[in-house]
This record gives structure tokens, C-alpha cells and sequence, in this order.
């Protein structure tokens, strides 16, 4: 990966691919629990990222998405959360009932948010 | 003998009955196995070879049906119990057919249902020829040919786990335990069966609890070239070919994945059964959750109802394969012998 191309993803090429659970913000993930308490029970099987017709053409990977806020890793969210079209399919798969649209709707807000140091 | 005059209804004939039927007969006692179908055998009929040796399913039917050939023990086939109620010291089974029985305590044994695979609809049970389930699969290799439905030989299979388990679209959150190891038993079997044939299981988590299971899970890599995705399958599909079409995120590579496959095999989990819920409504016993009988204690009381004098053994309670359920249908036979010993 280029440089530049690392840059586009917002880390550096020299930086550390670690996640650093104790340095990362989980401040949108407390965010979207709260407002929308079902994302606790995402179990990363993958329903919803299968079904998701953005997900078929461009980078944007709901369950992946999920995992990273639990995470604190933002920085990867900020252009994927904007792909997603709220069609609203995905929830017809979730085995665990997440209310998936909402819960990208709550991250979108808590970047937005975040991003306005509002959070 | 002291029990022999003591009588004990065992409420359903599969594993769990034949086996409580079996040991409360050898310690003297006498028993009446009551079973809905036309023999007793329950599920284990339908299964060709068994997990985790894949020894036949015959050597178990043969011990168990040496089991029930005691001279204490009645069988009564072709009838359901409907009903259980106390009468005194008495426990009185209502039966189909208008008739009662007496017996001084019951075990119920009534077992589990498959899931039916028509209510997970996006996987076109029912819709599709090639997509079959678990079941069926089992009484294809009895036949000793497994084939598309226009009888050619697959080239491609996929295992689809958890169908109707760990799903709350159908209102069942709990796993079934055995279909795990069920997929990779009947994977490597197809791979035996036909050696030019990819196989392929869809997974959420390999739950391989077992003694042997995860070996088992090893030798069908090593050896037979088993191939695993993790992935919830979304739905299927029928190409303008005729072969069916799985959509899954590989969520290892993280990226949506399609794949053709010719025969599609579904691993449908275990539900309470029907005619266990019958009864447990209309006898006041109580269900849990996840609709299965609910024990006395989860941990120290899972063969006892909350109803003096009737006990629970096997799948009823809770999924569980069959070494768990003869375990467990000899410890219902203790907790039995313990109530009437202290009557
Ligand atoms: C696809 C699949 C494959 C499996 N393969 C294996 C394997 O290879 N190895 C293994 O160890 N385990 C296996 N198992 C698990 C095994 O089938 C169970 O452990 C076993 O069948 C449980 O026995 P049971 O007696 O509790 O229930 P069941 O087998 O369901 O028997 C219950 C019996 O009660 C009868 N009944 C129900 N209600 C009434 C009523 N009201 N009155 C009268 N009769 C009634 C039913 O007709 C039935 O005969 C498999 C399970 C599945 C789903
Ligand atoms: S709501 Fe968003 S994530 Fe869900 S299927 Fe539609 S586009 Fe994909
Ligand atoms: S379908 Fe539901 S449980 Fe599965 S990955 Fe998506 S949100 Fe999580
Ligand atoms: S045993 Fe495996 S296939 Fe069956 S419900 Fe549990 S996780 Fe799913």
C-alpha cells in the first residue's frame, strides 16, 4: 500500500496496525449501546454483510463495521458509514435481532458528533 | 424383590425411554414404555451411521432393543400419552384412545422435533429439489446412494449450519449441540462416498463439545479435504444452469461470497416436540424459555419435574446426543428409585 493510499485510510504507513485497546476511543460505541441497546448482541456471523447489496460492489462490511466501533477504531468507519443505503435488508436477516439500520443510522450521528467534539 | 411390585409409566420410546425402561426392569420393577410411533427406537430409526466413531446405528438400536426384551416390561406402541395427573399416592396417564393407566411414578421421554426447514424460507426448503436437510441426507446414505434429485452424482455440497438454531427469526436461541459435528460426520461421508465431490460447511462457530469431536473435525481436514467458511448463509438460489446458488460473507476474508453448489444440505437443529408440549400443557408442567421441559434445578435437579412423582429423561429437557441422553435416562432411573424407595 502507497503512502498516500495508507494516508486515504488515515494512518500512516510507519504506524502500528495493533489495535491498542487502551489508547482507542470507544466513545461511539457507548454511544450507539445506549441509543440503540440490541448492537450488544451482534454475533459476527456475517447474515447481514451477506445480504447487503452495497457490500456486493464497494468496500462496506456492516458486520466488520460492528466490530471496529466495539473497538474504538473510528477512523476506518468515517467513509464506510456513509455507503449505507438504510434499505434496511440486512435486518431481516439478523439471527440476533441487532436493529442494524438504526445502529448505522446511531454511528453516523456519533461521528458527525464526534467530529464536532460534541461527543 | 422390593420394587416389583411398584409399577413406572415411561412416557415415550426413544433412547432416553428404552433406556429408563431397561434399567428400572433389571432392578425389578415393573414398567409399561408407552410410544406414539410403531416401534420404539424415536430419532436414532432414521440415523445410518453415528458420531463421533460413525459405527452403525444399528449396534445402538440392537443394545437398546435387547434393553426393552426384559420380562418386566410392557410395550405399547402406536399410542400417546396425553396427559398425567395425580390421583393420591398415584400417578394416572391419560392415553389416546380414551384410556387411563395407573403407576406409581412416570418418567417423561417424549423427546424432540427436527425443525421444519420450510420456515427458514430464504433457504428454499421445499422450493428447490437439491436442498435437503440433515435428515434426509442420513436416509440417502442408507440407501447407500446419495444423488441429486434427477439422480446424478453431486460434483459440489454445502452443509449449512444452525437452521433453526441460535435464530431468533424463528424464536429459537438455543443451539442444538449435535448438528456441529452431525456436518462434519455426513461431510466426510459424502467425501467418502464420492471422492471427486467438494465439500463445503458454512459455519457461525464449530461447536465440537465432545469427546472425539474435535478430532473428528481434524481428521476431515487432514484426511478427507473438507472445506470450512465462517459465515451465516443469507438465502439460496437457483441459477439459469439449474444448480443452486449459496450467498454467505466469508467473514474470515471479510468479503461477500457466492458459490455454486449441486446439493445443499441442511443441519435443522432440535425443538421441543410437539406432542412433549401437548403434554406438558395439559398436565401443568412446566416449560422454559427455550420451550423444552423445565428441570427441578439446572444443576443438580435436570431429572426432576416440579410435579411429585414424574421424572424427565432425555432430549425433552434440553438437546443432547445420545451418549448424554442414555446417561441421562439412568440418572432419572436414580432419582426415581429414590422417590419411591422414600414413599
Ligand atoms: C440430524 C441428527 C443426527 C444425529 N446423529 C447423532 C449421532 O450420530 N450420534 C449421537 O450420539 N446422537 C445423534 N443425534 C442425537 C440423537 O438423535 C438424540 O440424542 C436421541 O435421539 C435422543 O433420544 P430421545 O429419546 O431423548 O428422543 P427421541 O429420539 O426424539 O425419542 C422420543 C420418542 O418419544 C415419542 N413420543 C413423543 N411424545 C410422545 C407422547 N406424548 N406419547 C408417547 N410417545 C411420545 C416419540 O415418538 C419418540 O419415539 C442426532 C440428532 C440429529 C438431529
Ligand atoms: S441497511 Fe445498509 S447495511 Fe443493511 S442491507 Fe441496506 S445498505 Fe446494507
Ligand atoms: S446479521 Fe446480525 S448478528 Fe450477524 S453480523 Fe450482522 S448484525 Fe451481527
Ligand atoms: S451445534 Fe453447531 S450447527 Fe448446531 S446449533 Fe449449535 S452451532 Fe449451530
Amino acid at each position: 500500500m502507497s503512502v498516500r493510499q495508507a494516508n486515504r485510510f488515515g494512518f500512516g504507513i510507519n504506524q502500528s496496525r495493533q489495535i491498542n485497546y487502551d489508547t482507542s476511543d470507544r466513545k461511539v460505541r457507548d454511544y450507539v449501546t445506549l441509543r440503540e441497546p440490541s448492537f450488544r448482541l451482534c454475533f459476527a456471523c456475517g447474515g447481514c454483510s451477506a445480504t447487503c447489496t452495497a457490500g456486493e460492489h464497494i468496500s462496506f462490511n456492516l458486520r466488520r463495521m460492528i466490530t471496529l466501533i466495539r473497538r474504538g477504531e473510528i477512523d476506518l468507519l468515517r467513509d464506510e458509514v456513509t455507503r449505507c443505503m438504510l434499505c434496511g435488508k440486512c435486518m431481516l436477516v439478523c439471527p440476533r435481532g441487532v436493529n442494524t439500520r438504526n445502529v448505522v443510522a446511531m454511528t453516523a450521528e456519533a461521528i458527525r458528533k464526534l467530529d464536532r467534539n460534541e461527543l | 424383590m422390593k420394587g416389583a411390585s411398584k409399577h413406572v409409566i415411561v412416557a415415550g420410546g426413544g433412547v432416553a425411554g428404552m433406556e429408563a425402561a431397561g434399567s428400572l426392569a433389571e432392578m425389578g420393577y415393573r414398567v409399561t414404555l408407552i410410544e406414539k410411533g410403531q416401534d420404539p427406537g424415536g430419532h436414532l430409526l432414521q440415523w445410518h451411521a453415528l458420531f463421533p466413531d460413525r459405527r452403525p446405528a444399528e449396534e445402538v438400536r440392537g443394545y437398546l432393543r435387547k434393553r426393552l426384551n426384559h420380562e418386566n416390561i410392557s410395550v405399547i406402541t402406536s399410542t400417546v400419552v396425553e396427559k398425567i395427573r395425580h390421583h393420591g399416592h398415584d400417578v394416572i396417564v391419560n392415553l389416546s384412545g380414551g384410556t387411563e393407566e395407573r403407576a406409581d411414578a412416570v418418567i417423561v421421554a417424549t423427546g424432540f422435533d427436527l425443525f421444519d426447514a420450510h420456515r427458514k424460507e430464504e433457504y428454499g426448503y421445499g422450493i428447490y429439489d437439491n436442498v435437503i436437510t440433515a435428515a434426509e441426507l442420513e436416509e440417502m446414505f442408507s440407501m447407500g446412494k446419495v444423488a441429486k434429485a434427477d439422480g446424478t452424482l453431486p460434483s459440489r455440497v454445502g452443509f449449512v449450519h444452525c437452521v433453526g438454531s441460535r435464530d431468533e427469526k424463528v424464536s429459537n436461541n438455543h443451539c442444538s449441540k449435535v448438528c456441529c459435528v452431525t456436518a462434519v460426520k455426513q461431510a466426510i461421508e459424502v467425501r467418502k462416498m464420492l471422492p471427486a465431490c467438494e465439500v463445503f460447511c458454512f459455519y457461525m462457530d464449530m461447536r465440537m463439545y465432545g469427546p472425539y469431536y474435535e478430532e473428528l473435525y481434524r481428521e476431515s481436514q487432514e484426511v478427507h479435504n473438507i472445506n470450512y467458511i465462517r459465515g451465516k448463509v443469507s438465502e439460496a438460489s437457483v441459477n439459469i444452469s439449474n444448480r443452486l446458488v449459496i450467498k454467505v460473507e466469508d467473514t474470515l476474508a471479510g468479503r461477500p461470497l457466492k458459490m455454486e453448489v449441486d446439493l445443499m444440505v441442511l443441519m435443522v437443529g432440535m425443538e421441543m416436540s410437539k406432542q412433549g408440549a401437548g403434554l406438558a400443557v395439559a398436565s401443568g408442567l412446566e416449560t422454559g424459555v427455550n420451550r423444552f421441559l423445565e428441570t427441578g434445578d439446572h444443576h443438580y435437579g435436570n431429572n426432576v419435574s416440579r410435579m411429585k412423582g414424574v421424572f424427565y429423561a432425555g432430549t425433552c429437557t434440553a438437546p443432547m446426543n445420545i451418549t448424554d441422553t442414555i446417561s441421562h435416562a439412568r440418572a432419572a432411573v436414580t432419582e426415581t428409585v429414590r422417590y419411591l424407595n422414600g414413599r
